[in-house]
């Protein structure tokens, strides 16, 4: 993979008033990499990302976006750079072509580049049939793929994501899915926000996981989960009352590096399975633990998030995992 | 400065599209000063009004110069709403992310709504006509009227953006918003002259600048050259530093709301 920086983010802090929304951040995205910024709500991915468009100046610290400094030459990167904001970033009253025309005189582009260019995104997201109807007519989907259209039509070298499947059906979000991959092999350079993990794990070559305005850990979501260390055995209980017995004598046992109580069994993480699943099973007997279910699971990034931040991701909804 | 002008006439486009798209509610806005104060109001108090004390052929002359200036406030504290949605639903980031200048989006609103302004004013005296009011100072005069109704609507559509720019919620916005018109109204000359006002109101009424405004309007309305001049001059001279107070705050919370 290319290994130009693409962006570079240096000591990047963000105070209001008290609170520090971004809290000494640093981080590097490579040309022609899908970079995520993953977190809860309220974790500082949005102020991270609105300062790297230009939109917010850094209390301290700085931002560089292919060597343009984003305060002191803003408006270089602004010309670089492809913004698709959260859901409903629309007009209403205006069909998508309208969208894409006004964005098309707001990047300066000629009428006969505006219209080539709208024709060919228009072809990419599929809207062609719908381009000539106002916006309030379109679906949750249609809407997205508005948006990304918007987004891409300056021709971005970087394309910025907020929480590009945020509320949308499965489908669409697998078909979002499939352009920023898409839009990864014809060399972008992908940044976005998410708080669903799996989504950060599809498609991210690298990512950051943010928490409380700080960068917690930063790798790939390989890289994340084998740092984790250890496979998980998932048990589900028939008795619930009886998990925090079994908790505590599993506790300390030789092969077993922690013990965690779900709401209908345990998470424990192991060494080895072999060492450890007899152990287990041994000490549920034992305590006369009926074992309902057993689940033996290499790493998620639910548990690369929950290591490093202390608390599962709130936010994420059912409906993301079964995606 | 090509660019310059390709950003401001797309995005000034834009606001023309909106309301062609909205055709009730453009229907709505040109037609409800008209209906309410100058045919209804106007009508209602031509008798119970003293032409003595309005010093005017008829409550409806009188009432004219009122009515226009009136839309002008409505229309310019208005103004903002527009770019408070686009603040709410992330349009305006969309916007800003752009390599406008920063000063496009404003500006486009601006012209937009002084243009709106205008046709609603063009209306209104249009209907006062068919109501026998003749403006006295002719077409002359008619422009003069255009430009203290720009005058005044600048400012109060920099504060109108400024209140958007500013605010935290939208209900907010429109709580200000239902506080200010009616009382700016009532504690200005555009109902009643400010000599047959109650002494408290016409003190308050005389630092509106809605009613230097009016002062201004009726006489180029009602009597002629000679007597508008000097309040117009006035106006002039007070809508100048009103402006200049307003679009330096509004800039202030433009600046502020978008870093």
């Amino acid at each position: 993979m290319d290994r130009t920086v693409a962006i570079d983010v240096s000591r990047l802090c963000k105070t209001y008033d008290t609170h520090k929304a971004v809290d000494d951040l640093s981080f590097q995205v490579y040309a022609g990499e899908i970079f995520g910024l993953l977190g809860p709500n309220g974790a500082g991915k949005s102020t991270t990302l609105r300062t790297l468009i230009t939109l917010l100046h850094p209390t301290s610290g700085t931002a560089t976006i292919m060597g343009y400094d984003c305060v002191r030459e803003a408006d270089k990167v602004r010309t670089v750079i492809g913004y698709v904001p959260q859901e409903r970033a629309i007009d209403r009253f205006l069909t998508g072509r309208e969208h894409l025309q006004l964005l098309g005189a707001l990047y300066h582009l000629s009428k006969e580049e505006a219209t080539k260019r709208i024709g060919e995104l228009l072809t990419l997201v599929e809207l062609e049939a719908h381009a000539d109807r106002p916006a309030k007519t379109y679906s949750g989907g249609m809407k997205r793929k508005l948006d990304i259209a918007c987004g891409l039509l300056p021709d971005p070298k970087i394309l910025f994501l907020d929480e590009p499947t945020l509320g949308l059906d499965v489908q669409s979000r697998l078909r979002i899915w499939e352009y920023v991959r898409m839009l990864k092999a014809r060399g972008m350079t992908v940044v976005m926000t998410t708080n669903y993990l799996d989504e950060a794990d599809q498609l991210c070559d690298r990512l950051a996981i943010i928490d409380g305005g700080k960068i917690k850990t930063m790798g790939s979501p390989v890289e994340l989960k084998i740092a984790l260390g250890g496979d998980i055995v998932s048990l589900t209980l028939k008795e619930l009352d009886r998990i925090p017995a079994l908790e505590t004598e599993l506790k300390g046992q030789p092969a077993i590096t922690s013990v965690r109580a779900t709401t209908k069994g345990l998470d424990i993480r192991v060494e080895s399975p072999e060492k450890a699943l007899p152990t287990i099973l041994e000490s549920a007997n034992r305590l006369n633990c009926s074992v309902e279910f057993i689940q033996y699971n290499r790493p998620r990034l639910d548990d690369v998030f929950i290591a490093h931040t202390g608390r599962a991701i709130t936010e994420s909804i059912p409906e993301a995992e079964s995606a | 400065m090509e660019h310059y002008w390709q950003e401001i006439s797309a995005l000034t486009m834009r606001w023309v599209r909106r309301l062609s798209r909205e055709k009730f509610s453009m229907l709505f806005t040109l037609v409800q000063p008209m209906l309410f104060w100058l045919i209804f109001f106007g009508n209602l108090f031509q008798r119970a009004a003293d032409t003595q004390v309005m010093q005017a052929p008829n409550y409806i002359s009188f009432l004219a110069a009122g009515v226009v200036v009136m839309t002008v406030l409505n229309n310019g504290l208005a103004g903002g709403v527009d770019l408070l949605f686009d603040k709410e639903n992330g349009f305006l980031e969309r916007l800003m992310s752009t390599p406008i200048h920063r000063t496009s989006v404003i500006l486009s609103r601006f012209i937009f709504v002084m243009a709106i302004t205008s046709m609603q004013v063009l209306v209104i005296l249009g209907v006062s006509y068919l109501f026998g009011v003749e403006p006295a100072t002719g077409i002359l005069g008619v422009a003069m009227i255009l430009l203290i109704g720009m005058m005044f609507g600048v400012g109060l559509t920099a504060i109108s953006m400024a209140m958007a720019f500013s605010v935290k919620s939208h209900g907010d916005f429109f709580s200000v918003l239902g506080f200010l018109s009616l009382p700016m109204i009532f504690l200005s000359s555009a109902l009643v002259p400010l000599t047959a006002m109650p002494g408290w109101m016409s003190f308050l009424a005389q630092f509106n600048p809605m009613t230097w405004a009016i002062d201004a309007v009726r006489p180029l309305i009602l009597s002629g050259w000679s007597e508008a001049l000097p309040h117009v001059g006035m106006v002039i001279v007070v809508m100048l530093i009103f402006d200049a107070l307003c679009l330096y705050g509004g800039a202030k919370a433009f600046r502020r709301a978008m870093g």
